[in-house]
């Protein structure tokens, strides 16, 4: 297999883009990454799209040959493909990249995610088709009202409490002030999320990531192809993908995603890392209580200890493992399918000592992006 | 052979909403109509709840305590004047939730108030012609009321299910109905609410029918009031049932443990029959009993029915009077909100 | 949708489920394949006994349109006494549900399709006292 590195990445300012349509936000990204990785366009060999409803969102499919229309690849016809995993799609668009970097089969392949959600006006109903629609969604289930009844098992097995949830809003909040591509650019207290109203019970406004527009780009190349273009390579030493039982209902433990279990420990083994070794890392914290049972479910913690890092401010942007330094789902935004991509920007930059006013000191860091209630997990590590 | 009822099953929904709670939005005088109607308060159906999902709880509740296989049913009949829709069975709806199969004989009936008792009589038929072993037959409903309206004291919800057969709990000896054309009470296809012609609802409609339907079923039968421990008539409000009883020459003794109408109001196809269930509840064997319904447009079914030894063996509870006195109570919004009378 | 509805309303109308005769696991929802015998599956279909109680729960405040009605309104998970474990509705005051709470099936309106689409049935939970 060929090691590959990352050459370019770019971004969208995330949130609700009123101005700007689907092509313009994704072409804005894709613009950034080729300026950062220094090609002029045509090298680029096959391209994955991570989106998740274009077709509900936008009423559009075939969103990947659109892409590559509108990023002027149309006249190199090359392969486009669009994958979906939920609000994972971007995390696989990047594997799949990945691998086709990997086999050999290409040697410069765009790895993207996109996502426009406010054109429609009720964007949750259409992220909660990420769960059991016939089985959970019909009984009146939510996506927050599924990770809810997780949160609630969690407070009431292990203790932990709606203070903790709220402690990683602020975390990242703070951090997400400091983005300048995040959707809420402003820190808030620990009153202010324990103040907000319920969205489902113990989940409140604070504890739930917003739905938003916003794309991400990066460029991967084969290890040899990459010093062409940059002296600055990030290189992915793994990127793992799990499944699980789509419905809580039918999962042993809702207190461990078994999917990120197994992502996990895949990839640390490909990677040849042990969990102390990570130095940084992006969650996927579409609810304060996913970025608590990452924890967990990474190694980080033992299993019920999640907690006990928010509390002690090992996971702050000052601590020994800095997770979501960009601000992360909550506070930098949640564009569904973007997501996934938009985490490997962060880590780039951070690895590359790009990150400025949030930037720590870091080697390896590791990527988790999770599908709906947890049925995909993706799990990427990053070493510079 | 006995043909009866061999089992029964009873719903009510919990919420209740009180006279004074509804007099107070329009004006009026509470006590007046407590004193006038005799009703004190009425069962409200939750938001998820309709005529057949409380068919369906009756139902369930019949036949969990016959113990019998829901295949061996070959017949459904609900009864009731609010259908969830005007054209799709409830029946249907009953019969997938209970796993009776697709090998049994269904309509909904349409009789106002009586359309439940008249599918006990098309069960007693078929049970009798030996054309099924088991019938159902349920009336239940969540009756309308035009807000405002007299009528908006008593619309009640709540149905009974009785399940038809052989080696009864309650031998149905009798049965005889009194029929005319009378339009005392209606509603027009397609409006919302029932139409009615005030005090014309009284004796030419309810005590003429109820009376001669009673009445024929006793001079049938060479019975008189004094043969019967028990009688229930339809209850639209809790005058009419007790001055009826007395024009028959019945007790008040003998109608009290079938008279709900005064704490649930009047659950219109479910109301004669709850009453009857009320009474089984009881009833010791050998215990003679009056069911007269009454249906507006109209007619009414009677029946004389005997408590068989099968009943002691028979699990009863909950009772209808358990059920009768739970509840919770809302106030007039949350009323509107639980009938789907906020225009959104 | 009216098809997709109605394809599963036995088991939607009821706690209908289904058993496999060579490993003895109970499923709810129903399905074709146990999957833990794969292949060697003997799938069955059948009723379950229909109490349980609450393993845990939310009380949904920021409900789908079709929901708002109800609003707030308690969703749980049920653990059956096979074992089984059922996504539901439980109707009862959000103040008085907890955890290990007993509950029984109820039969109830999930919603409709509009004043003039079908309605949707199925199964809810309610506090078994």
């Amino acid at each position: 297999m060929n090691r590959v590195a990352i050459i370019g990445v770019g971004c969208s300012k995330f949130g609700e883009m009123w101005d700007s349509g689907f092509r313009d936000i994704v072409i804005s990204a894709g613009v950034e990454a080729l300026e950062d990785a220094g090609l002029e366009g045509k090298e680029i060999e096959a391209m994955f799209v991570g989106n998740m409803s274009g077709g509900r969102y936008l009423a559009q499919e075939h969103i990947a040959a659109l892409i590559a229309d509108y990023a002027g690849l149309a006249e190199f016809n090359i392969p486009s493909t669009r994958v979906e995993v939920a609000d994972a799609s971007g995390g696989l668009a990047l594997r799949q990249a990945y691998m086709a970097v990997a086999s050999g089969m290409h040697d410069i392949v765009i790895a993207a995610g996109a996502e426009k959600v406010t054109d429609v006006g009720n964007p949750m109903d259409i992220m909660t088709s990420s769960i059991d629609r016939e089985w959970e969604g019909f009984v009146g289930a939510t996506l927050p009202a599924l990770y809810a009844i997780i949160a609630r098992l969690h407070m009431e097995k292990f203790g932990t409490k709606e203070e903790d949830l709220a402690l990683i809003s602020v975390k990242n909040h703070k951090n997400g002030a400091l983005n300048p591509k995040a959707q809420f650019r402003r820190e808030i207290s620990l009153e202010t999320a324990l103040n907000s109203t319920y969205v489902a019970e113990p989940l409140k406004l604070f504890d739930c990531a917003p739905i938003s527009d916003g794309a991400a780009v990066v460029i991967l190349a084969s290890e040899d192809v990459a010093k062409n273009y940059t002296d600055t390579p990030v290189f992915i030493e793994a990127c793992s993908q799990a499944s699980d039982y789509l419905a809580i209902q039918n999962r042993k433990d809702i207190l461990t995603m078994s999917s990120v279990v197994a992502a996990a420990k895949q990839a640390y083994k490909q990677a040849k890392v042990e969990v102390k070794d990570i130095d940084i890392a992006e969650v996927h914290d579409s609810f304060t209580i996913a970025e608590i049972m990452a924890y967990e479910d990474l190694g980080f913690a033992k299993k019920g200890e999640g907690a006990k890092l928010i509390r002690e401010g090992v996971t702050e942007l000052n601590g020994d493992l800095p997770v979501n330094t960009s601000g992360g789902l909550k506070a930098c935004g949640h564009a569904v399918g973007a997501t996934g991509v938009r985490q490997a920007v962060e880590i780039t930059l951070q690895l590359r000592g790009d990150a400025g006013k949030r930037q720590v000191d870091a080697e390896k860091g590791l990527a988790l992006n999770i599908g709906g209630t947890g049925a995909t997990a993706i799990v990427t590590i990053f070493s510079r | 052979m006995k043909v009866g009822v061999v089992s029964y099953g009873t719903y009510i929904p919990i919420y209740r909403i009180k006279v004074e709670e509804i007099a107070r939005i329009w004006g009026e005088n509470a006590e007046a109509i407590k004193g006038g109607l005799g009703i004190y308060q009425k069962s409200v159906p939750d938001v998820d709840e309709d005529t057949a999902t409380i068919s369906v709880e009756a139902a369930r509740e019949a036949v969990y305590r016959a113990n019998i296989n829901p295949k061996d049913i070959g017949a459904i009949y609900v009864g009731s004047e609010s259908h969830p829709y005007a054209v799709k069975p409830t029946a249907t709806i009953v019969g997938e939730a209970l796993g009776v199969g697709n090998d049994f004989f269904s309509a909904d009936l349409e009789f106002a108030c009586k359309a439940g008792t008249a599918g006990m009589q098309m069960c007693i038929g078929f049970v009798r012609s030996g054309m099924i072993k088991y019938g159902l037959a349920i009336g239940a409903d969540t009756s309308q009321s035009k807000p405002g309206d007299a009528l908006e004291y008593s619309a009640a919800a709540g149905g009974a299910a009785f399940i038809i057969g052989k080696n009864p709990i309650a031998e149905v000896e009798e049965t005889y109905s009194f029929t005319s054309d009378t339009p005392d009470f209606w509603r027009r296809e397609l409006q919302p609410y029932p139409s009615h012609g005030g005090r014309f609802t009284g004796l030419p409609a309810y005590f003429r029918h109820v009376t001669s339907a009673a009445q024929g079923l006793m001079d049938k039968m060479g019975l008189k009031a004094s043969d019967f421990d028990y009688a229930v008539f339809h209850q639209p409000n809790a005058k009419f049932p007790v001055r009826v009883a007395k024009m028959l020459g019945f007790t008040n003794e003998q109608i009290k443990q079938g008279l709900l109408v005064p704490y649930i109001g009047n659950t219109y196809s479910g109301a004669s029959i709850l009453g009857f269930a009320a009474i089984l509840d009881v009833a010791k064997p050998g215990d003679r009993i009056l069911l007269v319904s009454f249906g507006s447009g109209a007619g009414s079914d009677a029946f004389s029915i005997v408590v068989t030894d099968a009943i002691e063996n028979f699990e009863r509870n909950p009772t209808v009077w358990d059920k009768v006195n739970q509840g919770v109570f809302i106030d007039y919004g949350e009323y509107l909100k639980h009938r789907d009378k906020i225009r959104m | 949708m009216l098809p997709r509805f109605w394809r599963k309303i036995k088991y939607r109308y009821d706690l209908v489920g289904s058993y496999c005769e060579n490993c003895q696991s109970f499923f709810y929802p129903p399905r074709n394949l146990c999957p833990h015998c794969r292949r060697r599956s003997k799938i069955k279909e059948i009723p379950f006994d229909g109490k349980g109680r609450v393993l845990s729960y939310t009380v949904v405040h920021d409900a789908p349109e079709e929901y708002k009605e109800e609003k707030p309104y308690v969703v749980a998970l049920i653990e059956l006494e096979n074992g089984v474990r059922v996504i539901s509705q439980l109707v009862c005051d959000p103040e008085e549900v907890e955890i290990g709470m007993e509950v029984k099936k109820a039969f109830r309106k999930y919603g409709e399709d509009g004043n003039s689409g079908i309605i949707y049935y199925g199964t809810k939970f309610v506090p078994d006292n």
